[in-house]
């Protein structure tokens, strides 16, 4: 998986939030105040603009230069929420890429770059640090011009990518201060990203790894009906919180179903 | 649905062009939506920087002059202003003695401001926070996003505006923000739903003989739904959930607020019964404000909002203000 499977990924899921943009704000009425759908695809949409104005050299810039738009340009608690965790994505894969190249020229690094554990890497505070940089691409090369992921050999392997999930999990975790069962968006996040990494684990193929990532999401997704909100607006409503499914949830699902339709197969 | 706008999309903004027609003494930046005073900084003075989503009007921008903010970050419908708005708005107003941001307290401004605020100090811009959750509907708990921001939020702004104009220093600034809040509590209660432009429909359905019980600000539907009542039941219900929070007594200030689509008519009526339930507890409504000031769109309804006053507070609130919103005594 290259930057153009990433712009890819992205561009698919902006389609997608355009195209459900009436039901997650349908789902959103019910439980919150209307404008879900609304504000991610405004955000979305602005992500398209600067990833076709700046064409960022890597995944790990694609994936940072998504979440500081949605940062810049949504507002509310999902600008924030789902921007930190693109980001943290982003810092994950650049950091390993690093890892991985400087492991090839022999440096001394551990050259099996799978067992880089994904959680163990310096990733910014709760999703503030420079944030306001005109654009990701620009933060790959560190000091020096260190090899970053703007090195077109690196390819992002399915491990890779479920260690960038679970940091930018972990991420979402620590700013909104939500936990699994608080009917957020971390219900379907959660369970699709240990699904992702128990089939890197296991060698699936990507599409494979894609169709569980998926099936877990939507199955987290759906279990949120029943549940009683713990964490932002639909809190307010205590017990009538229940019976609706988590707006945050539904469009977590369409990142996985983007990321099924880009792998093909 | 009817609406007398333009386009669901560029409400905000042509709500900020007719306010910069209509109001000279701010100015306004259309294109990152920050609403100012016309003359910044004030050297000496702490800057005032609140901001919220669109559709509360006149909060914030119409409480953006002399005594009260000098500055407001509008978001869109309903949805937090973004970080970078907060960030410029700190720059311009700091006339080197502090930023004070009033934030309201959900999930989504909290974010933004935090964002914002750790950016502005790592830029040199020393920033105080307070959060505003008066709102006695929700439960302050583990299990909810904890109280909300409503009608104390203006009192707060007013307040700590007056304060702020005497050259006073950010903490003590803080200092009364926090006060003002930890004294004043809300309830609301709405007679129809209200309409988000870009939805198009109402946000909840609400039948003829129902009212919603315990709203907030945003459309979202409220803690109970119960058989529609008289004017006097229902200020009852909202006085009673106060007081069962904050008992009353003493001097207290008051606001009647209509949620936008609401008769002022209507909203003296409540006024009346309000000031009848405070002397009844042996309070005294000595300040009081009755009118649409944090409003939810076109909804129907109303919220009440009692601050225990004391002698600072009292003399705060009357100090001279002028602003599209709140003017008086200049």
């Amino acid at each position: 998986m290259n930057a153009q499977f990433f712009t890819a990924w992205v561009e698919e899921t902006a389609r997608t939030i355009t195209a459900d943009r009436d039901r997650l704000t349908a789902l959103d009425a019910a439980i919150g105040d209307a404008d879900h759908g609304t504000n991610l695809d405004r955000g979305f949409t602005a992500v398209r603009e600067a990833l076709s104005a700046s064409s960022p050299a890597g995944p790990g810039a694609v994936l940072i230069l998504t979440g500081t738009t949605l940062i810049r340009k949504v507002g509310g608690a999902s600008g924030p929420l789902y921007g930190t965790a693109y980001r943290h994505m982003g810092t994950t894969l650049t950091a390993r890429a690093a890892q991985a190249v400087a492991g090839r020229a022999g440096t001394g690094l551990d050259s099996t770059s799978g067992a880089v554990p994904g959680t163990g890497i310096e990733a910014p505070g709760p999703g503030t640090a420079g944030f306001t940089g005109t654009a990701g691409a620009r933060d790959e090369a560190g000091p020096g011009g260190a090899p970053g992921d703007g090195d077109h050999m690196v390819m992002v392997t399915l491990a890779d990518l479920a260690a960038a999930f679970e940091a930018g999990l972990a991420a979402v975790c620590e700013l909104g201060g939500a936990a699994e069962g608080d009917k957020t968006m971390v219900d379907a996040l959660a369970p699709a990203t240990r699904a992702l990494a128990e089939a890197a684990r296991a060698g699936l193929k990507p599409e494979d790894a894609f169709d569980a990532a998926l099936a877990a999401a939507r199955a987290g997704a759906r279990a949120t009906i029943p549940l009683q909100a713990r964490k932002g607006r639909a809190s307010y409503l205590g017990e009538r919180s229940a019976g609706h499914e988590d707006p945050g949830a539904a469009s977590t699902v369409l990142l996985f179903t983007a990321l099924r339709t880009v792998a093909g197969g | 649905m009817k609406k007398l706008i333009n386009s669901a999309e560029s409400v905000v903004t042509d709500t900020l062009a007719g306010m910069a027609e209509a109001h000279p003494d701010l100015r306004i930046d259309l294109a990152q939506k920050i609403v100012y005073r016309r003359s910044l900084p004030t050297p000496g003075k702490v800057g005032l920087v609140s901001g919220g989503g669109s559709g509360h009007e006149p909060l914030h921008a119409g409480f953006v002059g002399h005594g009260m903010l000098d500055a407001a970050c509008p978001g869109e419908v309903f949805t937090s202003p973004v970080p970078d708005q907060i960030i410029e708005a700190s720059h311009r107003v700091d006339g080197g003695a502090g930023v004070l941001h009033i934030v309201k307290n959900y999930t989504g401004d909290v974010m933004n401001f935090q964002m914002a605020a750790e950016l502005c100090a790592e830029e040199g811009v020393e920033v105080g926070t307070v959060l505003v959750n008066d709102d006695v509907a929700v439960k302050d708990s583990l299990y909810t996003a904890g109280r909300r921001g409503t009608g104390a939020t203006l009192f707060v702004e007013k307040i700590t505006g007056a304060l702020a104009e005497t050259g006073a220093a950010l903490g003590e600034v803080a200092r009364i923000a926090g006060q003002v809040n930890a004294r004043s509590r809300s309830f609301g209660i709405a007679l129809s739903s209200c309409t988000v432009p870009a939805a198009g429909k109402p946000t909840f359905e609400l039948g003829d003989g129902e009212v919603e019980v315990g709203i907030g600000i945003h459309g979202e539907p409220g803690r109970a739904r119960v058989p529609a009542a008289s004017a006097r039941e229902l200020a009852r219900v909202a006085m009673d959930a106060v007081n069962d929070d904050l008992p009353l007594s003493g001097d207290v200030l008051v606001m009647v607020n209509g949620m936008g689509g609401t008769p002022l008519m209507e909203l003296y009526v409540v006024f009346a019964e309000v000031a009848a339930y405070l002397r009844e507890k042996g309070a005294t409504a000595t300040r009081s404000l009755v009118g649409n000031y944090v409003t939810s769109l076109d909804m129907q309804g109303f919220s009440v909002t009692v601050c225990l006053l004391n002698d600072e507070l009292t003399r705060l609130w009357d100090a001279p203000v002028q602003t599209p919103a709140l003017r008086w005594g200049r």
